[in-house]
């Protein structure tokens, strides 16, 4: 039999607060996250809103003479890691160093640091750039720091895959320790783009909601008025163990990770698959990976972005995968509290996974006052609701068509 | 401000060290903690405020405090 996974620990940084307790508090009290970009001045853009993370001060996590070395997500992800590790107690010593990995990934890395680098080889020069640049913005700079700040010696890898990239960060993961590359893993994602480039990017998309007066409604995932995702930051990272070498160290045994299903729609570069398949097939194969029934599934975090085609389509897969049990078992968008967390989105909300497990209670779908007619499943709408959690899933999906969907339960 | 002085200042600013640990002697990489990417940024501040040019050739010679004074004195911006 296959070695088994669990999660030992949750480190979150979102826009609902520094830690996973914040952040599950605002959640499940079905608090929006978002509100006016104070980061940078937004008037000249079709957007205002976005989902920020509030008063993180990097010198809480790492010495102030190196805070200017790494971009903002690179912060995020080793405070996230610090928190994780610490609520799992895994200690890195030199006997299990080597067996310890590290699979960070990030959506689109540092573009904040880019911009002000490419504004002063315009202004000033090429060389007056920063020799931390590059090691500052390249995305494996968040696995390449917490392997040194932790002393974490083996696998040390970053996905990349959009807004899948922190769920295929943690189901590589569960991969390589199965296969006995490693014996725990520092896994999730950060992102931290709260600036001009992307801000402008995605609003050319049209990708972004433009409900700039009422930013705490904006994020409305399967409402007859959504218009767009809000673009959030954060990080989300866990600690994942081989079931035994958690055992003998007397772990805190949150959940185990069932199955990991991978697809791609092979089908457009930003638009989703309009009959789901994609989806569909991520879904199913976490499934048959944990050698799962349908009716198992008592809850899906959904990928619900609030944007008008993906909220479609991600109702159709769920139908498509479940039958009659879709309208059976309850799907919900922490989205609409925390925003899009883009790379780190899969972390975070498998983070929340977890803590629904723990629990007993799955977070709601907030601003969800009206359903189009076609989605018709049970979102949990407006407030949280206790339910008793067996067997859950997280559904991530990517520009590019990439998807991926995480099977998450009890340890029985 | 004398260039010593602000030597020095530049030098607290940009490794995060101790004024009192930015003696004549130190060596930036092995009294004062920075890496072979500090010692680069720290150059670049060099010529930031003293509005000068340091070529890679003499600033591979830039090695301790001493160094960076008597380049920057002998070299004021023109």
């Amino acid at each position: 039999m296959s070695r088994r996974v669990v999660v030992t620990g949750v480190g979150l940084v979102s826009p609902l607060g520094i830690g996973t307790e914040p952040t599950w508090a605002g959640v499940t009290a079905g608090t929006s996250g978002v509100s006016t970009i104070t980061r940078f001045d937004t008037s000249d853009f079709p957007v205002h809103i976005g989902a920020e993370v509030k008063g993180f001060e990097p010198e809480d996590w790492i010495e102030r003479k190196e805070v200017k070395k790494f971009d903002l997500f690179v912060h995020f992800a080793l405070a996230a890691t610090t928190m994780a590790l610490e609520s799992s107690g895994l200690e890195i010593t030199d006997e299990n160093a080597t067996r310890v990995g590290v699979v960070i990934g990030s959506g689109i890395g540092g573009f904040p640091m880019i911009e002000r680098q490419h504004e002063i080889l315009l202004n000033r020069g090429p060389r007056r750039v920063s020799p931390f640049f590059i090691p500052s913005s390249i995305i494996n700079m968040c696995s390449g720091l917490v392997s040194i700040r932790t002393g974490a010696k083996g696998p040390n890898m970053a996905t990349c895959t959009a807004c899948s990239t922190s769920a295929h960060a943690i189901g590589d993961a569960l991969l390589y320790i199965r296969h006995g590359y490693a014996d725990a893993i520092i896994a999730g994602g950060s992102e931290a783009v709260t600036s001009a480039m992307p801000l402008a990017g995605f609003s050319s998309m049209r990708a972004l909601s433009t409900r700039n007066d009422e930013p705490e409604r904006a994020s409305r995932p399967w409402d007859r008025d959504r218009d767009g995702f809000v673009m959030g930051e954060g990080a989300g990272i866990v600690i994942l163990e081989e079931l035994e070498h958690a055992k003998r160290r007397g772990a805190p045994i949150l959940a185990e990770i069932l199955g990991f299903g991978m697809s791609s729609d092979a089908y457009h570069i930003s638009a989703p698959a309009e009959d789901g398949d994609g989806a569909i097939r991520a879904m199913q194969g976490a499934l048959d990976d944990g050698s799962l029934n349908s009716e198992d599934v008592d809850f899906i975090n959904a990928h619900g972005t609030s944007t008008p085609a993906g909220d479609i389509v991600e109702t159709i897969a769920v139908k498509g995968v479940f039958g009659d049990h879709a309208h059976k078992l309850m799907v919900s968008s922490t989205k609409s509290m925390t925003g899009h967390l883009l790379g780190a989105a899969g972390g975070l909300e498998f983070g929340l996974v977890v803590q629904s497990l723990v629990n007993g209670v799955v977070p709601p779908t907030i601003n969800l006052d009206e359903p189009d007619p076609e989605n018709d499943l049970d979102y949990v709408a407006h407030t949280a609701r206790e339910a008793d959690i067996k067997v859950a899933l997280t559904n991530s999906f990517g520009f590019g068509g990439t998807n991926a969907c995480l099977a998450v339960g009890l340890l029985d | 401000m004398d260039v010593e002085a602000k030597v020095k200042e530049i030098i607290v600013q940009q490794l995060g060290v101790d004024a009192e640990k930015v003696t004549a002697d130190a060596s930036f990489v092995d009294d004062l903690g920075a890496d072979s990417l500090d010692v680069v940024e720290l150059v670049m501040a060099f010529e930031e405020e003293f509005g000068v040019e340091i070529p890679d050739e003499a600033a591979e010679k830039i090695a301790t405090v001493k160094d960076a004074n008597e380049f920057l004195k002998q070299n004021p911006a023109g």
